[in-house]
């Protein structure tokens, strides 16, 4: 027998970071390991950010489950419960431990992770070993805290932070007189400013929780039973207590670490691939492991670096972690509190680790702007410096969180948007989905993701039920967001308050797809920088993690390649989407539609003649005029669409493609008595000018006569409205998914500047914008001044942009009668023919 | 041809089919059939119409060894004709013989007509 042998993967810990890494790897390749797992704890990997739910009674234990035992199985992990690691030897590659029954166990390693957690810290002080004293940190914690609450009356927590307000509430659901001993000046001086604290404080003392603020415990007394009785502060006072909980912070687990000489400090000290300094076999991840100074105790990040060590176990070794920022948000029912970033601002220095992995500092250059409403119970404060949200601490609306954490993520200027930024994302002129902005006061059989009919109430189980963390799991598991995407802000913020504090959005960086660690703009960079001219150069160049990457990348390379290489780059039919590969829009029952192009919107006799011959003549069943001013043919056979398109004999309308869609036009000076241009005219040329353009989305232009508007171009990617004088310009409207009114861009004198300005607009689009981003999106990420100092202050810049969409369109055939050109491959239109069996 | 016992039906030659593509096969009285051709020239064949909503999957975009149907973009395995979780279902799958540059369908498979 000489079959080579798997590699030994053992992993020490059987918590959520490591499992979670434990699946990542088994995703990317499930046969490398033989995997040994030792866990302290009785149970399987369970979601501990849950606890909180579970003992305030909203969650029961069997629900919290992550991987059941049946997972360990299918997946062919050894798995030694309720089992302490006692030793590693480095050097024979050996892990030692023992059961609770006293078994010793041995297991040897090709490589070893470290995901042993953290351990909560306990004071130093009389009576701390009493009966009846506690932390809060796992499944035995949170029992031990439900069956005092049975049978006794007076509780103390010690510690006023996150953990600590969370045992807290829970033990005084359960109907114990609960009171907080906290040390600093107010409650969760980690994550809120003095005024929040105080709010959080008030609003816990109408829930009947006490507090000691400020207070110091010096002993913990027991009573003639020998259970703790009293806690007693430094300043004298005796207070009640059969039960304490200590919820004074947490340290990571390092002891097994520092006994076989791996270099610790506040951690185990790891490389951005989670590999320990000291010794390569050896990984540390989650909560014990200490990554550029900073022991991270959220789950995200935790998962983030789960999914860099399984890439670096599988031998992908190409992804880094380089950090993470983080957001709170405090898990108590009915209290909305949300901190991120550099949230003290001027008021105070905080030096968090929150605000050292942002690079950070709480200095005096920031300003703040704070709204304060005692009455209702609402504070909000935000922190801006050089013009970036660096920091929010909201209290009592919190709907916006998730929007600030994200203007915060994205270092965005928000110069443009400063005077509104208070009021939130909904007061931006965008009227969000449905004008549903709060996903705390839905109910649950409220729809929140109108393109695949899911409500709150499914998306609040699934992440329950199947332990969802991410935007993506989400996704995935309940197809919310999936489609247009409009609901992304709903689900994550449903995604907060259900997974709770430990939520916080992945990183800055988002890569283009699965197939990559590489985000748009890199791949975009590269192109260009590098002479990359086809699919395949790109790949190999970045490291693709697929052979021929999937349906998400093909087609965003393909539109990188040919509009940054115009005329060098081949464009590649098989990664388009199927309406630009047959270029007709497919229909639910796989008929197509057909448009074809009428300039400006005008039309004739003679094309409406030939039209109607050819819905005759191929029995098309729907003939609709579009929104865009045209005609739709619909319910076209694929094999009819060229005899159709022939038999027609217009000009491809594009109405399939990321591409110039239509130029509306209102009737105009020509005939309007209103009309102070010729709006028509305008239209037909911009549209000669422009079709045939690939852009990274549909791209959308009306012209107007005059201030009426009758063409909506207000909701246009360039909407032109004629005026007395000449014609004002508007860029990045969208009439679509959310409404966006076009800004003010520019006011010209004449029909050639209004082309030469517009064209330069669309070329900095194309060349800047990512794959799939209309042009609100593309303004709002790099931000008007940007657009209007590339197009309006530099003249040389804006001459250059419209020279080469001139260049780039010049002699670009039209799809629909230039087959080989455009590199159609008609044999699509036609099916393979079966005839008979071949007989013998 | 070569065989009598299942009769193979010729449908095409390979090179009819473009890589990272597909073809449709139109049975008039029979399921449309979809053949696939992957980069390293596996052809694969499944019945034309995605397990969610019936999309039409000769028409998606082919990557490995999988199509993203084009209504709804579920991803289709062809190896096993089954959706990549979570999405659930599988479609049913047809053996294709590859005789030199020229590809055979099974015609006691084809002409199942299964609801």
């Amino acid at each position: 027998m000489n079959i080579p042998s798997k590699l030994k993967l053992v992993m020490i810990g059987n918590g959520m970071a490591g499992v979670r890494t434990l699946e990542e790897l088994i995703k990317l390749d499930p046969d490398l390991y033989d995997i040994t797992v030792f866990g302290n704890e009785p149970h399987p990997n369970y979601n501990r950010i849950a606890l909180s739910p579970v003992l305030s009674g909203e969650q029961t234990l069997d629900e919290i489950v992550l991987n059941p035992l049946s997972w360990y199985d299918e997946e062919h992990i050894t798995l030694y419960l309720s089992t302490t690691v006692l030793e590693v030897d480095r050097i024979k590659r050996r892990v030692s431990a023992k059961t609770d029954l006293g078994e010793e166990i041995t297991a040897d390693y090709d490589r070893l992770i470290f995901a042993t957690g953290s351990t909560p810290f306990m004071l130093p002080i009389p009576g701390v070993e009493l009966d009846g004293v506690l932390a809060y940190r796992d499944i035995a914690d949170t029992t031990a805290m439900i069956e005092a609450a049975k049978v006794y009356k007076n509780a103390v927590v010690i510690g006023g932070g996150l953990l600590g307000l969370e045992a807290a509430n829970g033990l005084s659901k359960r109907g114990m007189a609960v009171t907080v001993i906290h040390v600093a000046d107010w409650l969760m001086e980690r994550q809120l400013d003095p005024t929040a604290g105080q709010l959080l404080e008030q609003s816990l003392k109408a829930r009947g929780l006490k507090f000691c603020i400020g207070a110091q415990t010096q002993s913990l007394v027991a009573g003639p039973s020998g259970r703790v009785s009293q806690v007693v502060l430094k300043d004298g006072q005796c207070i009640e207590a059969d039960l304490v909980v200590m919820a004074v912070g947490i340290r990571p687990n390092t002891a097994l670490a520092q006994a076989c000489r791996l270099h610790c400090e506040r951690g185990i000290v790891v490389n951005d691939t989670m590999q320990t300094v000291t010794d390569p076999r050896i990984y540390a991840v989650g909560e014990c492991a200490n990554h550029r100074g900073i022991a991270y105790g959220l789950v995200a990040p935790l998962f983030e670096q789960g999914k860099v060590l399984a890439n670096h176990l599988a031998q992908m070794g190409i992804s880094r972690y380089v950090g993470s920022l983080t957001s709170t948000k405090l898990k108590v029912t009915g209290i909305d509190l949300f901190s991120a970033g550099d949230f003290m601002g001027r008021s105070g220095s905080a030096n968090t680790p929150v605000q050292k992995a942002a690079n950070l500092e709480s200095s005096s250059d920031t300003e703040e702007i704070v709204l304060s409403d005692p009455h209702d119970g609402v504070y909000k404060k935000l922190v801006i410096k050089n013009n970036q949200l660096v920091g929010a601490c909201l209290f009592g609306d919190t709907v916006d969180g998730s929007w600030y954490f994200k203007l915060l993520r994205d270092a965005r200027n928000i110069a443009d948007i400063r005077d509104k930024l208070m009021f939130g994302e909904s007061n931006l002129g965008d009227v969000g989905h449905e004008g549903q902005t709060s996903a705390q006061s839905m109910s649950d059989s409220a729809e929140v993701c109108g393109c695949n009919g899911v409500n709150k109430g499914q998306i609040c189980k699934a992440i329950k039920e199947k332990g969802l963390f991410t935007l993506d799991e989400v996704r995935k598991h309940t197809k919310a967001s999936a489609s247009c995407g409009s609901c992304t802000g709903l689900v994550e913020q449903i995604l907060m308050f259900t997974a709770g504090g430990d939520y916080s959005a992945t990183p800055k960086k988002k890569a283009l797809c699965a197939c990559t660690e590489h985000s748009h703009q890199e791949v975009r960079d590269a192109i260009a920088a590098e002479s990359l001219h086809t699919i395949a150069a790109v790949m190999e160049r970045m490291n693709w993690k697929t052979a021929n990457g999937c349906a998400s990348c093909r087609p965003a390379l393909n539109y990188y390649l040919i509009s940054t290489w115009p005329k060098v780059a081949q464009d590649d039919p098989q990664s388009r989407y199927i309406n630009e590969r047959s270029h007709a829009n497919i229909q639910k029952d796989g008929t197509y539609s057909v448009i074809p192009r009428m300039w400006g919107g005008e039309t004739t006799a003679d094309e409406l003649r030939r039209i109607a011959n050819a819905v005759d003549k191929y029995q098309i069943p729907t003939v609709k005029v579009t929104g865009g001013q045209r005609i739709d043919l619909l319910g076209v056979k694929k094999e009819d669409l060229v005899n159709v398109w022939t038999d027609i004999g217009m000009p491809s309308g594009h109405a399939y493609a990321k591409a110039l869609r239509t130029v509306k036009t209102c009737v105009g000076s020509e005939w309007c008595r209103f009309g102070t241009q010729d709006s028509t005219q305008m239209g037909k040329d911009l549209e000669r000018a422009l079709w045939r353009m690939y852009a990274p989305h549909k791209v959308k232009i009306a012209v107007s006569g005059c201030p009426r508007n009758c063409a909506e171009a207000g909701i246009k990617d360039v909407g032109v409205i004629g005026v007395d004088s000449g014609w004002e310009i508007y860029i990045a409207g969208n009439g679509g998914i959310k409404t966006e009114v076009a800004q003010f861009f520019v006011k010209l004198k004449t029909a050639e500047e209004v082309l030469e300005y517009s064209g330069a607009f669309l070329q900095l689009y194309r060349l800047e914008g990512w794959y799939l981003e209309r042009t609100c999106h593309y303004v709002a990420r790099v931000g008007m001044d940007h657009v209007k100092e590339k197009i309006l202050t530099q003249a040389d810049t804006r001459l250059a942009l419209w020279e080469q969409l001139k260049f780039s369109l010049d002699g670009e055939p039209d799809p629909w009668f230039e087959h080989a050109q455009a590199r159609v491959d008609t044999r699509q239109f036609q099916a393979l023919e079966l005839v008979a069996p071949s007989t013998p | 041809m070569t065989e009598n016992n299942p009769p193979w039906i010729r449908i095409c030659k390979l090179e009819d089919i473009p890589r990272l593509g597909a073809r449709r096969v139109d049975q008039p009285q029979g399921p449309q059939i979809a053949l696939f051709r992957t980069q390293d020239d596996q052809v694969y064949a499944v019945l034309d119409a995605c397990p969610h909503k019936g999309g039409p999957l000769s028409q998606g975009i082919v990557f490995g060894h999988a199509v993203a149907c084009p209504l709804h973009n579920w991803t289709i395995e062809l190896e096993d004709g089954c959706a990549r979780a979570p999405d659930k279902g599988c479609v049913k799958k047809f053996q294709v013989k590859k005789e030199g540059e020229h590809l055979y369908l099974n015609a006691l498979e084809i002409n199942v007509i299964e609801t």
